[in-house]
């Protein structure tokens, strides 16, 4: 399949294609080449970290989220992130974030519904913690490329008890 | 505790104006063994508010001052906090975190009891004498002392405690400036942030209400507010710092972001400026004007002894901790609103909310690792021993950015370890 040929609209992404976009977010963030991980976005996109005594569909507007960034302030995180100020990650924790079990949930006109496992490991100051649940993605394409609009983290943890804290990039 | 009585916890010098903490106090497992006795034991604790239990049935199941509590409404409307342990052989009879239930089952050998903690019914009951039920000590525990102040509800498990209203004394005049924000009562918000720190509980107590640190720590905060179009105004970051008693302490300030009740910045457009002129000309209806000024226009973080934190902010939180170890706490963290409140402002105030709090705010994670790292620092103190904050201890009016609201905690957490406290 060429690129071309990558369209929603003729519903012609492959899951292989889908894997090896997630594939490269999950590259970038553990690189923390974070200004060209945002590139990834659409420019009205949302990332969102519910709490995890939620539903899983709840809305930011009503409830209380550890994420929920627009679009600008996903950009001040990401310049926030690589000041030397960020005190919680400086210097940056060591992080792997692995994702599997893809699953295409819809597709509409110009839009995939994405579903995945993750599982992202983080060491800093000798310690290691662990963050798994579900990814949930739109994806949209712009300009022959896939886009993200919307990122949803949907932890599987009873709140951060164990991890403390949400400052990396899930 | 006994083998370090000569080493005092805190030193206070009156005529140098120097107020030193032993950093021994962050790191002992005595001194820790002390507080879950001489602290946790005997202050008022907050459990939960009463928004959170809206119907008969409604229940939280919360751990409170190292208690495993069930905080629940019966079909009378009654609100009680129960210790969640069954009467039989001990294993906690609710295992879910919230809900709404007609009685609870200990699943162990199937125990049944009521909304009131009353044993209803248990498999067998042949074997048992008659009577047997209405003994209490077969029913769940209820703890005696929960009173409650404007919704705030608090247990206290220690049953010769002054009241509640003489324990909060002072720092009820800050908790009406909170609670008069709104018209119907304040409510929690559904999500709770649940987070933890490796650090000393006290150390977020400081924290908490600590003005000084704002600056260095929270540089990369005011770099984002700069940045956003409009999410700043012209006030000065400037108010003080007040020591309320009964280890109780508030500072209140003008600070130049956005208020849901009530300060408007130009990023709310014109949508926000005519819902916050219509907030504060109801707030003005009922408080009159410079009362309706103070609530909209100053900010507020309120600590109410030893673990209880209400911050009137650019949001409104309640926060609780407690100390797993001398070195871990566990932190819950709740957002407050204004009952019935517009869909603009609630979507405006927890916007707000996440940008500065929480464990994926662009503030709290600095804070939590300032934390940590003190922990660590006091692996020296047996040569570097004392803390200083001293900071405008001769000053006539202590500043926010002054230590006064530390000392007040500390004053009074000396006087219960060491059992010197006088009345509360």
């Amino acid at each position: 399949m060429n690129a071309e040929t990558i369209g929603l609209a003729s519903n012609a992404v492959s899951r292989a294609e889908v894997e090896d976009f997630l594939y490269y977010e999950a590259e970038l963030l553990d690189a923390w080449r974070l200004p060209e991980w945002l590139q990834l976005f659409t420019e009205d996109a949302t990332y969102e970290v519910p709490t995890t005594n939620l539903p899983a569909d709840a809305s930011s507007d009503e409830n209380l989220f550890y994420i929920a960034d627009d679009r600008f302030r996903l950009g001040e995180r990401v310049k926030r992130l690589m000041k030397r100020a960020a005190h919680a990650e400086f210097p940056h924790s060591k992080t792997r974030h692995i994702v599997a079990n893809v699953s295409l949930r819809g597709r509409d006109v110009g839009r995939l519904d994405i579903s995945c496992s993750f599982v992202t490991y983080r060491t800093k100051d000798s310690a290691t913690h662990l963050f798994f649940g579900t990814l949930r993605y739109q994806l949209v394409q712009a300009e022959g490329q896939l886009r993200i609009r919307c990122k949803r983290v949907l932890l599987d943890t009873d709140g951060l008890r164990q991890q403390g804290r949400l400052s990396i990039i899930l | 505790m006994n083998a370090r009585v000569k080493e005092p916890l805190i030193l206070i010098d009156d005529q140098k104006k120097t107020f030193k903490v032993a950093r021994n106090n962050f790191i002992d497992s005595e001194v820790l063994q002390a507080e879950r006795d001489r602290i946790f034991g005997n202050c008022w604790l907050y459990v939960g508010h009463g928004s959170e239990l809206n119907k008969p049935g409604d229940f939280m199941m919360r751990e409170v001052g190292g208690r495993s509590i069930l905080f629940a409404k019966d079909r009378e409307g009654v609100v009680r906090a129960m210790y969640n342990t069954c009467p039989h052989r001990g294993a906690q009879v609710c295992r879910e975190r919230s809900g709404n239930a007609k009685s609870f089952q200990c699943f162990y050998h199937g125990w049944v009891f009521g909304l009131d903690g009353k044993l209803r019914s248990q498999p067998g009951e042949e074997a048992y004498p008659e009577g047997f039920k209405d003994d209490p000590s077969s029913s769940l525990s209820v703890v005696k002392r929960m009173e409650s102040y404007r919704d705030l509800y608090f247990i206290c498990f220690d049953d010769d405690a002054v009241s509640l209203d003489t324990y909060l004394g002072n720092a009820k005049e800050y908790l009406d400036l909170i609670c008069d924000q709104a018209e119907d009562g304040l409510e929690i918000v559904r999500g709770a942030q649940e987070y933890a720190i490796n650090a000393n509980w006290k150390l977020l107590t400081e924290n908490s209400i600590d003005g000084y640190h704002a600056a260095s720590t929270h540089a990369t905060y005011m770099d984002y507010l700069k940045s956003t179009d409009g999410g700043l105004t012209s006030v000065a970051l400037t108010g003080y710092g007040r020591d309320l008693g009964n280890g109780h302490a508030v500072i209140e300030y003008a600070a130049p972001w956005g208020r849901p009740v009530a300060q408007w910045i130009p990023m709310w457009g014109e949508t926000g400026k005519k819902e916050i002129g219509e907030i504060l000309a109801r707030l003005e209806a009922r408080h009159g004007k410079e009362r309706a000024e103070r609530i909209a226009y100053k900010n507020r973080n309120l600590h109410i002894f030893p673990n209880l934190i209400i911050n009137d902010i650019m949001a409104l939180t309640v926060r609780t901790y407690f100390p797993k170890s001398e070195s871990e706490m566990q932190v819950n963290a709740w957002a407050a609103a204004p009952r019935g409140e517009s869909g603009w402002a609630r979507k405006f105030r927890l916007f707000n909310f996440l940008e500065f709090l929480g464990p994926g705010g662009f503030a709290t994670p600095d804070d939590v690792e300032a934390l940590e790292h003190c922990q660590r620092g006091y692996l020296n103190s047996r040569e570097v021993r004392w803390n200083d904050i001293s900071k405008g201890m001769s000053q006539a009016t202590p500043a926010m950015t002054d230590e006064e609201q530390m000392r007040a905690f500390w004053k009074q957490w000396n006087a219960r370890m060491t059992g010197m406290q006088a009345g509360a």
